[in-house]
């Protein structure tokens, strides 16, 4: 009897397709090009800011248009959704054991909410929000 | 008690004379509190004794049954037809070579497991008068949870990441290295890091999860693995940052 194994390819560009679980993990990954043209978002305001104040109007004034509240509104939605899976995360990642027992997961990722939380609140409050 | 009529639809290939699989409709009367694994027995006792697949305890201990049913791995003795209403496909498991029908080789996964030394390793063996080693009920819960595994290789069916990439060391084998890690009476943690910190082991992994989705020992490979790229980071950190520091 011959030994001749069949290989069956992964489809490199349509795998991710086969199961539900993989398209929420790319949905997941694609979250972070926003993330990613947020943080360029940012170093452009610094560069404007140090432009001098007639370009800070205009980057603020640009702020404002419909364009780019939908890229800030997208944008929030996708940091909201990855912040979310990387918190739901961290009780995989940093197990608390006392004694024999496990702390349950849902205290260790409701602790990094929390923090996320007040410290949102604490950024408003110096962005004079409150 | 209750019976029904059951259609599979059964990956076919036979390395003697086929150059591709093929679906085989097979339709059995199978009783109702079956498992797909009793389907498949009925189908090569009464129907065609040719099929081949794996199986031996029918009760999710050793391992060897597992297939896609329906797309996803699954051991068949622990896959309940009353779940499965329509016609079940059943596929051999994916990302491992089909060596016939539902047998796959494992030959990849067996030399993974191995070059993570998944056995306690201490330097100095302790002579015989001195007893056994001893462990507390709290250095046991440390790894128990890892060392539940069945080496079933479904979460290497399921994890994307290996398909893609079959250099990566994958779930089960990297998740037994972080168990021997966490063993009290283990002192090898060096000698399995230096496969586990590596762009084959734990850092091909993207955390897609899908393997601790599939697990059906709840091993949670996933959670073993996230742990092992914090101790990884960790371990470089003092390498290359503190002065003077040896991981
Ligand atoms: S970790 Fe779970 S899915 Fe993977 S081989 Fe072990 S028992 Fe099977
Ligand atoms: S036959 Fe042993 S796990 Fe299914």
């Amino acid at each position: 009897m011959s030994r001749r194994p069949l290989i069956r390819e992964v489809p490199p560009a349509s795998w991710f397709f086969r199961h539900p679980r993989y398209l929420r993990y790319m949905a997941r990954e694609v979250t972070s090009v926003f993330v990613g043209a947020y943080c360029v978002l940012l170093v452009i305001a610094m560069q404007r800011l140090a432009a001098g104040p007639i370009a800070w109007q205009e980057f603020l004034v640009a702020l404002r248009s419909p364009v780019s509240i939908i890229f800030h509104l997208l944008a929030m939605a996708a940091a909201f959704y990855h912040a979310g899976t990387w918190f739901n995360a961290t009780q995989k990642a940093m197990p608390l054991q006392i004694g024999e027992n496990f702390v349950p997961g849902s205290y260790i990722s409701g602790a990094h909410y929390l923090v996320w939380a007040v410290l949102s609140l604490v950024v408003l409050f110096f962005a004079g929000v409150f | 008690m209750k019976e029904r009529l059951v259609q599979l639809d059964v990956l076919r290939y036979n390395p003697d004379t086929d150059t591709e699989a093929h679906f085989q409709r097979y339709e059995v009367m199978c009783q109702e509190e079956w498992v797909v694994l009793d389907a498949l027995n009925k189908v090569k006792e009464s129907i065609d004794p040719t099929l081949n697949y794996r199986w031996s305890c029918h009760m999710a201990v050793c391992g060897s049954c597992g297939m896609m049913i329906n797309g996803e791995p699954k051991l068949s003795c622990h896959t309940f037809l009353r779940d499965y209403p329509g016609v079940i496909r059943v596929e051999p498991l994916t990302h491992f070579p089909v060596e016939r029908d539902l047998v796959t080789a494992p030959d990849d996964f067996m030399e993974k497991l191995k070059r993570v030394k998944p056995y306690v390793i201490a330097k100095q063996k302790k002579p015989i008068e001195e007893g056994e080693y001893k462990q507390t009920p709290a250095q046991l819960m440390k790894f128990r949870q890892y060392s539940m595994c069945i080496n079933c290789m479904l979460c290497y069916a399921a994890c994307p990441e290996y398909g893609l990439t079959p250099h990566f060391v994958g779930p089960a084998a990297l998740t037994l290295a972080h168990r021997y890690n966490l063993d009290s009476r283990d002192e090898g943690r060096k000698e399995r890091m230096e496969v586990v910190a590596t762009k084959e082991g734990v850092w091909e992994c993207t955390f897609v999860g899908a393997c601790s989705e599939v697990c059906p020992a709840q091993v949670d490979p996933a959670s073993a693995l996230q742990q092992l790229k914090i101790v990884g980071s960790i371990d470089w950190i003092v390498e290359h940052l503190l002065p003077g520091g040896k991981p």
